[in-house]
C-alpha cells in the first residue's frame, strides 16, 4: 500500500521538486531569444492546423452549434489541449527514471520527486496554453462562466489516471525498455480513437457504441461539454475513468514501491 | 548522533541468461537469475567522531559499499543504520545545470543534499568564499572549468557540517591548492566531531586522516585495524601472487609484521651500521650510516632486484629505491648463492622512529614477481645529538647569511 513516509519524504523535498520544475521552465527557452512563446508555438501551430483543415477545408459542422464562431476551433481546442497534457504526461513519466539514471544512480533523495516534477512541470505548459484559450473564449465572447469550475474535478481526474498509469509503466520500462516504445505507438492510435478531431455522432452506429470502451472519451466528451455547449457535463459517465484511476495509482504505487530498489540496479 | 552500524550487508547484482528470462521470472513467479555477489556479510560499526578508511583494489566493492551506505543503493541482505545527517562526496556536481549560474545551482543542489532554500541562502556567502570562484558565481556553469566546478560542488556539499561525512576519492580532483584546502575542512570537521568514512588508494591520505581502516577483497572485509597494518597487508596483497603466502606477524612491540612472497630468494639479515660498522638502533641526523642485506637465494634465479623503503612512524614513505633504478645488476643467480648488499647514505631525515620494508623481486617492481616483501625488516631511530634544532621530516642544513 501507499506508504504515509513517502508523502513525508515528498515535502521535505518540496523545495528541490519546485526549484527543478523552475528550473526545467528556464531552462528550455533560457537561451532562446522568444523564450516562453515557443511553449505556444507548437501547441498553437497544431490548432491552426485542424482548424483550417477540419472547419475550412473540410466544412466540418458540428450539429446543433451553427451558429457559435469558431465551434469547430472551440471544440477541438478543448481536445487537444487537455489530450497534450495527458499525452505529454505519460510519455515523459514513461522515460521519467531512464531519463535521470545518473542522478538516481549518484544521488540519495527521494524517488517519487521526478514523477511529481514532470507531473508540475507539464502543468505549467498546459497552464499557458489553456490561458490563452480561455482568453480566446472571452474575446470572441463564448465565455463558459461559472462552468469553468467544473474543469477543477475533471483535471485532478486527469492528473490522477495519468500519474496512476504513468509510474507504472516508467517504472515498467526502466526493466523492459519495449514498455516506452510500445507506449508512443498506443498514444497514436488512441488519439484517433478518441473523438477530438471528429465528432462522436459523426462516426458509424457500430463504431460509436464501441467508444464506451476508450476511458478517455468520455472525459474529453466532459471537457467539449463545458466549453462549447456551455452545460455542466456528465459526471456520470466518468464513473469508468474514475476506477481506473483508482486502480492505476494503487499499482503503480504498489509496483514504484516494490521496485525501487531494484531499479537503481537497471539504471 | 554520527553513529553507523553496518550489519551483515551483502548486494547481488541479478543475472538473467537471456531478454526474456525477467519477463518469465515475473509472470510465473519462479527466480530465473543468477546472484553475482559483490558484497557479503560486511558488519562494523563506527563510533562517533572515529574516521575510518576504507581500503581495496578496483571492484572489491567500496564504491558499492559506499552507495549503500548513503542508501542510493539498496542491499539485499543486511542493514545499515544511521544516526545523524549524512553527506557524501561521492559524486561531486550532481543537480548541477550548465545553463543556470553557479548561485541558482547552488540552491538546487544543497536542495538535492537535503537542505532548505533558507539554510543554503543563509550559507551562501560561506559558500562563496569557500569556492573562491568570484564573479563566475553569477555567470552559467557551462563557462566553468571542471575546477571550477568542483570547487563549487565542494563547497556546497560542505556548507553545513554533516554528523557522518562519506569521502571517496573525489577529492584527488582540482588542484593541488584546493586539495590542501578541502583537506583541511575534512580535518576540521572532524575536530568538531564528525564521523568520516574514506575511500582511497592514497596511503598518507588515509593514514593521516584515519584512526581505523577497513580492506575489502572481493566482496569481504579482510582486515580492519590501525591503518598502517592494514595499508601493509593491502601491499602485500597486491603483491600476491599463485603460491605466494601472506604471513602476519605480530612483534614484540605489538606492531604487526607482514610479508608474503614466492619464497625464491630470502633476506636473511638485515643491519644499519654506523662508521665503526656496528649495529646501531639510534643514529644521529645526517649520519652517515649502512644499510648491509645479506640475501640466501633459494632457486636458479635468471634475474633479482632488492629494494627498500624507509617509512616513518605514520607508515608513510620516506625514501625508497631498488638496485635496479641504482644501476646494480643481479643476474643468473643459482640455488644456494649468498648475497651481500651494502646501501650507504647520510641520514637526512627528521627526527623520529622508522622502519624498513624490503622487498625482492624482478624487474622494477615487486608487482611482476614477487619473491619476498616484509614490512618493518628493519626499525631505527633518529636522535638530534648535535645539530641546530629543527623540525620537519628531513634534514636540510641551511648556510645562513644575515645582513644590516
Amino acid at each position: 500500500m501507499i506508504q504515509p513516509v513517502m508523502f513525508r519524504s515528498l515535502w521535505a523535498y518540496r523545495g528541490f521538486v519546485w526549484s527543478s520544475v523552475l528550473r526545467e521552465f528556464h531552462g528550455k527557452y533560457r537561451e532562446s531569444l522568444f523564450g516562453a512563446f515557443w511553449s505556444v508555438a507548437s501547441p498553437l501551430a497544431m490548432i491552426i492546423v485542424y482548424t483550417v483543415i477540419f472547419s475550412q477545408l473540410m466544412r466540418t459542422t458540428l450539429p446543433g452549434q451553427e451558429q457559435v464562431p469558431f465551434a469547430f476551433s472551440i471544440y477541438l481546442c478543448a481536445g487537444v489541449i487537455t489530450w497534450g497534457l495527458f499525452a505529454e504526461m505519460l510519455a515523459r513519466l514513461n522515460n521519467v527514471f531512464l531519463e535521470h539514471g545518473n542522478l538516481i544512480k549518484k544521488s540519495n533523495f527521494p524517488r517519487i520527486c521526478l514523477p511529481v516534477i514532470v507531473t508540475l512541470s507539464a502543468l505549467i505548459n498546459f497552464g499557458i496554453v489553456f490561458g490563452l484559450y480561455l482568453v480566446f473564449l472571452a474575446i470572441i465572447g463564448h465565455w463558459p462562466g461559472w462552468m469553468v469550475l467544473a474543469l477543477i474535478p475533471l483535471l485532478a481526474l486527469q492528473l490522477l489516471f495519468t500519474l496512476g498509469l504513468g509510474v507504472f509503466l516508467g517504472t515498467l520500462n526502466v526493466f523492459f525498455r519495449d514498455v516506452g516504445q510500445l507506449t508512443g505507438v498506443v498514444l497514436q492510435f488512441w488519439f484517433w480513437l478518441t473523438p477530438i478531431v471528429y465528432t462522436l455522432p459523426a462516426l458509424p452506429e457500430g463504431v460509436s457504441s464501441a467508444m464506451q470502451y476508450n476511458p478517455m472519451q468520455p472525459l474529453m466528451a466532459a471537457y467539449q461539454t463545458i466549453f462549447l455547449v456551455r452545460e455542466m457535463p456528465d459526471f456520470t459517465s466518468l464513473a469508468p475513468l474514475a476506477v481506473l484511476t483508482v486502480l492505476f495509482l494503487l499499482l503503480g504505487a504498489h509496483f514504484f514501491l516494490a521496485r525501487v530498489g531494484e531499479l537503481v540496479d537497471e539504471l | 548522533m554520527g553513529t553507523l552500524v553496518v550489519a551483515n550487508v551483502g548486494k547481488a547484482y541479478k543475472r538473467y541468461p537471456g531478454k526474456w528470462s525477467r519477463a518469465l521470472e515475473w509472470i510465473s513467479g519462479r527466480p530465473r537469475h543468477d546472484k553475482t555477489w559483490v558484497l557479503r556479510d560486511i558488519s562494523f560499526s563506527v563510533n562517533p567522531g572515529e574516521a575510518v578508511g576504507i581500503i581495496g583494489v578496483n571492484g572489491a566493492g567500496k564504491s558499492t559499499l559506499l552507495k549503500i551506505i548513503t542508501g542510493t543503493t539498496q542491499a539485499t541482505t543486511g542493514s545499515v543504520s544511521i544516526q545523524g545527517r549524512v553527506a557524501a562526496l561521492l559524486e561531486l556536481g550532481m543537480g548541477f545545470h550548465p545553463d543556470f549560474t553557479g548561485r541558482q545551482n547552488v540552491f538546487t543542489a544543497g536542495q538535492l543534499l537535503g537542505l532548505r532554500a533558507d539554510e543554503i541562502a543563509v550559507c551562501m556567502p560561506a559558500i562563496e568564499a569557500f569556492a573562491e570562484i568570484g564573479d563566475y558565481i553569477d555567470q552559467p556553469v557551462r563557462m566553468y572549468s571542471s575546477g571550477m566546478q568542483i570547487r563549487l560542488a565542494f563547497s556546497v556539499a560542505t556548507a553545513v557540517r554533516p554528523d557522518i561525512l562519506i569521502v571517496d576519492e573525489a577529492l584527488s580532483v582540482g588542484d593541488a591548492y584546493f586539495q590542501h584546502k578541502s583537506f583541511s575542512r575534512i580535518r576540521e570537521f572532524r575536530e568538531q566531531g564528525t564521523t568520516l568514512l574514506i575511500v582511497s588508494h592514497d596511503r598518507s591520505s588515509i593514514q593521516s586522516l584515519c584512526g581505523r581502516a577497513i580492506l575489502l577483497e572481493r566482496g569481504f572485509v579482510i582486515k580492519d585495524g590501525n591503518p598502517e597494518e592494514v595499508m601493509d597487508f593491502y601491499n602485500a596483497i597486491i603483491a600476491e601472487k599463485e603460491n605466494a603466502t601472506v604471513e602476519v606477524r605480530r612483534l614484540e612491540d605489538g606492531r604487526v609484521q607482514t610479508s608474503s612472497g614466492t619464497g625464491e630468494a630470502r633476506v636473511e639479515s638485515i643491519a644499519l651500521l654506523n662508521e665503526d660498522d656496528e649495529a646501531v638502533e639510534f643514529i644521529n641526523v645526517g649520519q652517515s650510516v649502512q644499510l648491509k642485506v645479506e640475501i640466501r637465494i633459494h632457486a636458479d634465479l635468471p634475474e633479482l632486484v632488492f629494494g627498500y623503503m624507509i617509512k616513518d612512524r605514520l607508515g608513510q614513505p620516506v625514501f625508497g629505491t631498488n638496485t635496479h633504478h641504482l644501476g646494480v645488476d643481479m643476474r643468473h643467480l643459482a640455488k644456494g648463492d649468498r648475497l651481500t648488499l651494502v646501501f650507504s647514505f647520510p641520514a637526512n631525515i627528521g627526527l623520529g622512529s622508522y622502519s624498513v620494508s624490503t622487498a625482492l623481486h624482478v624487474a622494477d617492481t615487486h608487482l611482476a614477481a614477487n619473491y619476498e616483501w616484509r614490512d618493518l625488516a628493519l626499525m631505527f631511530n633518529v636522535v638530534n645529538l648535535n645539530r641546530n634544532q629543527f623540525v620537519g621530516v628531513s634534514w636540510i642544513p641551511p648556510q645562513v647569511e644575515y645582513q644590516r
